[in-house]
């Protein structure tokens, strides 16, 4: 089917761009524009880090060369929307403009938490979530800042806490749970990446909490008081404690908005021609069991964008979420997960072997169900084959035959060290099981790194 | 102060003391070629000219004779003056067998020479070279100590070295001038070539020439900057060893084995240096050596010929063409080592990979043509051709050889990044990955759909890939220019990135899916 209607995306993130690519490789017609204010083209939102530390140039973040929209003609609009009207189908921009559409896609992303603390909008005091927000930081602590502390220990949190080491500002962690991001990992990986946090010299305050940001007469932070009534001197705040639904201009409009806009499986808004995909989007359910109504993630908005493409264009299929994964990177020490593992379980229900290496910075952790088939896969400064655990869990493996075969899971680089072995010695041996021996190659044991 | 504290100001000493060596040996061996003065006599005119020419130069040079000069600019003026008053009268009386085409400014130059350089060569070698050795050390061995091994990619982009900023264009203009003179020029630089004549009697018996200054230099450059590699990428296995291996191929294959070859005197032979990027392999004076000397020179020619045509094509079925380019070859050993702080600086815009792919496989096939044109008039007993090919080679010689691999692919360094020669203009490269396009079971694997699109990979990639594009959309990356430094692999924060061989089959997927999406199954 080929139409020439008219489809507005407003947020040029990851799902909304890719929203767009995908209706113009689905169709040839279909005209497509993209409404952003943030910036004028496309880029990676996980990068900014990097420009702050000048590891990469703004345009280095931009996935597709400029000549890219117009070759595929799909506009580009570079301002912010103010409001939506939904009865006669129009966007009013804050210049007084307005713009027209058959079918609207909310893909306006998220905004960093702030709970009502006292001072949370004192100079100083930020999140770090969009292209203004990094340029905010940039500015903010050119000078004048020697400590900061930084409210919630996720992973904005410790990509904070690496940038402002970049300019060395020294940094306390306020993290209100017993471990770092204790709430999604269990507790070895968490202390994992807590002594690593504390390698690259930052306080880690855990079990603490903040109470409010105190100000100087300018309107300039000075400090930050706990809960337990600790003052901690600083001249700059970060607020890491979460993003939710950046969908504040749509309130009052008629769209039905919880935490995010509501949207059924389909991506499609209680008003008719209206979706929404990516992180300001609550599902009405939760797309899948181990799945959260609002996903935060780059992948989730990624397929989101994927499939209301599809659903634009062709017969219309529900969200089907597959097999759950992320990967993240902790200073030096990279994350990778595969299905479920939950910061905690039933240890009735779920059976657990977790390895780490002496040197406490790479761990294995394979949760099982109590049939012992593989629920999902923790790694530690390692890497694996998403491919390899797609598949296991998806075809429901036992534990056995994962750790068999997970010299073919390993995707570590050529010549480093064959933590797969030891992994699979020490399931052997916690299990009782006969798990086949790695032979390395004679150029591996003469060359490569050793356990 | 506590004791890592001050562990971390004594390393900043030392890296200020090292830096300070650097640039005191920098200043000496900018300095050495303007020392001493000149003074020519007719027994050094005798010594360094060939016969046919010995007469008239012992004529034209007469009234050089015991005059002293005391600046190099002196004296190659009044030497231009004379010899071409010479060969101008005969060039324009179109009497060309009469001209001298043979250029004596190097060698008498270097002989008329008096110079303190000259009296104490290794004070003033320590003194140069060796403090920027030294100076080089102290500044690199200290890095990254007190931080845990990572990604040091810290403040690339804030540098005035490694972002095109002052630093980087006076580096990369140091870099060019001293290229243009080193190939053009050569007379000006008789103190820095009779410094290093000592060390050159020592590994060959020979006195030293500017190819001689020029390979020490270089192989220091890949051994302090190799070391640099060392502590960049502590706890990277794959660079280590990389590193390690271009670090050996450069100071034996390529330094002490060609000077101890001639010490025995066999022909001067670099065993890993393959054609077309030996350019000169086939050319018939080059011929005439291995053909000459006995068993060792045919054992060149057949390793020689057994290079191109078997281990080119097997090595890189098996590993790709980073087995050559980014373990064992000479230019891309100085790539990695020395113009590492400047991989980020390659364009990678689709332009210009199109400019890439016409401009090298134009000198690919300029070299075989080149070549396929000597050997057929070398078959033919110059019958064919007659001396045409020397034209071909002095073309080849100034254009690609010269002006193209030495004062673009290194000059440009700073402005254009560390593979501007290997990625634009290496015939060799263009061979290798023709092979490793089509026929070879190397690639560069995404890891599913874990890409996050950041752009790391693509920044830090040197040959000007964009690594990001195959990797966001599930692709495995297999592209003709890829040297496998592994660069991508190490930088990017989501473990996508590794570099392998294996089946072909599934190697190259043009119409990737990525894994995740369960609703609709769809080609990124």
């Amino acid at each position: 089917m080929s139409t020439s209607k008219h489809v507005v995306i407003i947020g040029n993130g990851i799902s909304g761009i890719t929203c767009a690519r995908h209706l113009r490789k689905l169709d040839d017609q279909v005209q497509i524009t993209v409404i952003s204010g943030e910036s004028e083209y496309f880029f990676s939102r996980t990068a900014l880090m990097y420009i702050y530390m000048g590891h990469m140039k703004f345009e280095h973040t931009q996935p597709y060369e400029n000549w890219f929209w117009e070759k595929n003609r799909i506009e580009l609009k570079h301002a912010w929307v103010k409001t939506v009207n939904f009865t006669s189908k129009s966007l009013h921009f804050g210049s007084g403009e307005q713009m027209n559409y058959d079918e609207l896609v909310i893909a306006t992303g998220s905004k960093p938490n702030k709970f009502g603390w006292p001072g949370q909008d004192l100079k100083g005091v930020q999140g770090l979530y969009s292209k203004q927000d990094l340029e905010l930081m940039e500015e903010t602590t050119k000078s004048g800042v020697e400590h900061a502390v930084i409210v919630g220990g996720g992973l904005i949190g410790i990509e904070m806490a690496e940038m402002l080491a970049y300019r060395k500002i020294s940094v306390t962690f306020l993290v209100r749970e017993t471990g770092f991001w204790r709430n999604i990992l269990p507790k070895e990986e968490s202390e994992l990446v807590g002594r690593h946090i504390r390698e690259h010299h930052f306080e880690l305050k855990l079990e603490t909490e903040l109470d409010e940001i105190i100000g100087d007469k300018s309107g300039k932070v000075i400090a930050v008081k706990t809960k337990s009534g600790e003052e901690i001197p600083c001249q700059f705040v970060g607020l890491t404690a979460g993003v939710s639904p950046n969908v504040d201009f749509l309130k009052g409009s008629g769209l039905e908005i919880g935490r995010g806009v509501k949207i059924d499986s389909f991506f499609r808004t209680n008003i008719d021609h209206v979706y929404s995909i990516g992180d300001c989007a609550e599902f009405k359910e939760a797309p899948a069991e181990d799945r959260k109504n609002i996903e935060q993630v780059w992948y989730t908005g990624r397929i989101h964008g994927e499939i209301l493409a599809h659903n634009l264009i062709k017969k219309p299929v529900p969200y089907r979420p597959g097999v759950w994964f992320n990967s993240a990177k902790f200073l030096d020490i990279e994350y990778q997960t595969y299905g479920q593992v939950p910061a905690d379980w039933d240890r009735d229900q779920v059976k657990n072997f977790y390895w780490e290496h002496s040197g406490g910075k790479v761990a294995f952790r394979l949760l099982m169900h109590s049939d012992e088939s593989i629920l999902g896969v923790n790694v530690f400064g390692l890497r694996m084959r998403h491919e390899f655990f797609d598949r296991a869990i998806r075809e429901k493996w036992s534990g056995e035959e994962v750790i068999n075969k997970l010299e073919k899971a390993n995707f570590d680089p050529e010549f480093f060290a064959p933590y797969y072995k030891v992994i699979k010695e020490k399931f052997a041996a916690d299990f009782d099981k006969n798990i086949s021996k790695v032979k390395l190659s004679w150029i591996q044991q003469l060359l490569g790194a050793r356990v | 102060m506590d004791s890592t504290a001050i562990r971390s100001t004594g390393m900043k000493i030392i890296q200020a003391v090292g830096l300070v060596l650097f640039l005191a040996g920098m200043l000496a061996f900018t300095l050495i070629p303007f020392v001493g003065s000149y003074e020519l006599d007719s027994e050094m005119v005798t010594a360094q000219t060939k016969e046919s020419h010995r007469e008239k130069m012992l004529e034209i040079l007469e009234p050089m004779y015991g005059k002293n000069y005391s600046s190099n600019f002196s004296f190659l003026s009044d030497f231009n003056t004379h010899f071409d008053d010479y060969n101008d009268e005969f060039k324009s009386n179109q009497k060309w067998d009469e001209v001298i085409w043979d250029d004596y400014r190097f060698p008498l130059a270097k002989a008329a020479l008096n110079s303190p350089v000259k009296d104490s060569p290794w004070l003033c070698l320590s003194l140069s070279i060796g403090l920027i050795v030294i100076g080089g050390l102290f500044y690199n061995l200290p890095k990254h100590q007190d931080e845990p091994a990572g990604i040091k990619h810290n403040g690339i982009y804030h540098s005035a070295m490694k972002n095109r900023g002052w630093l980087g264009i006076l580096t990369g203009s140091y870099l060019i001038l001293f290229y243009i003179i080193l190939y053009w020029f050569p007379a000006y630089l008789v103190n820095l070539v009779s410094m290093v004549d000592p060390l050159s009697e020592i590994l060959s018996g020979n006195p030293a020439s500017q190819w001689f200054l020029y390979g020490l230099i270089y192989t220091l450059a890949i051994l302090v900057m190799g070391i640099r590699m060392f502590r960049k990428y502590r706890g990277n296995k794959y660079q280590q060893l990389r590193t390690a291996s271009v670090m050996f191929f450069q100071t034996a294959f390529a330094f002490l084995i060609p000077e101890i070859l001639v010490l025995l005197n066999q022909p001067y032979y670099d065993f890993k240096n393959i054609w077309p990027l030996d350019y000169d392999f086939f050319y018939d004076y080059q011929i005439s050596t291995f053909l000459s000397s006995g068993g060792m020179g045919l054992f060149m020619l057949i390793w020689g010929i057994l290079l191109i045509i078997i281990a080119v094509p097997t090595f890189t079925y098996f590993y790709g063409k980073r087995w050559y380019c980014s373990w064992v070859c000479g230019c891309g050993g100085l790539a990695e080592t020395a113009g590492d702080p400047y991989r980020q600086l390659s364009d990678k815009s689709l332009k210009s990979w199109k400019i890439e792919r016409y401009l090298v496989h134009s000198v690919l096939v300029l070299a075989v043509v080149m070549t396929a044109l000597t050997i057929a008039n070398y078959f033919s007993s110059f019958s064919l051709l007659g001396n045409i090919t020397n034209q071909l080679h002095s073309f080849y010689g100034f254009a690609i050889g010269s002006a193209f691999a030495g004062v673009v692919g290194t000059g440009f360094y700073p402005f254009m990044g560390n593979r501007v020669w290997c990625r634009f203009g290496c015939p060799l490269a263009a061979y290798l990955g023709i092979v490793q396009r089509f026929k070879s079971r190397f690639r560069i694997t995404t890891n599913g759909g874990q890409c996050i699109s950041c752009g790391n990979c693509s920044t830090y990639c040197e040959m000007g890939i964009d690594v990001r594009w195959y990797a966001q959309r599930g692709q495995n990356i297999v592209r003709a220019s890829c040297v496998g430094c592994g660069v991508c692999s190490a930088v990017c924060p989501r473990g996508v990135l590794k570099l392998e061989n294996g089946p072909e089959e599934g190697r190259i997927n043009d119409l990737p899916i990525i894994i995740g999406n369960d609703s609709i199954k769809l080609n990124a």
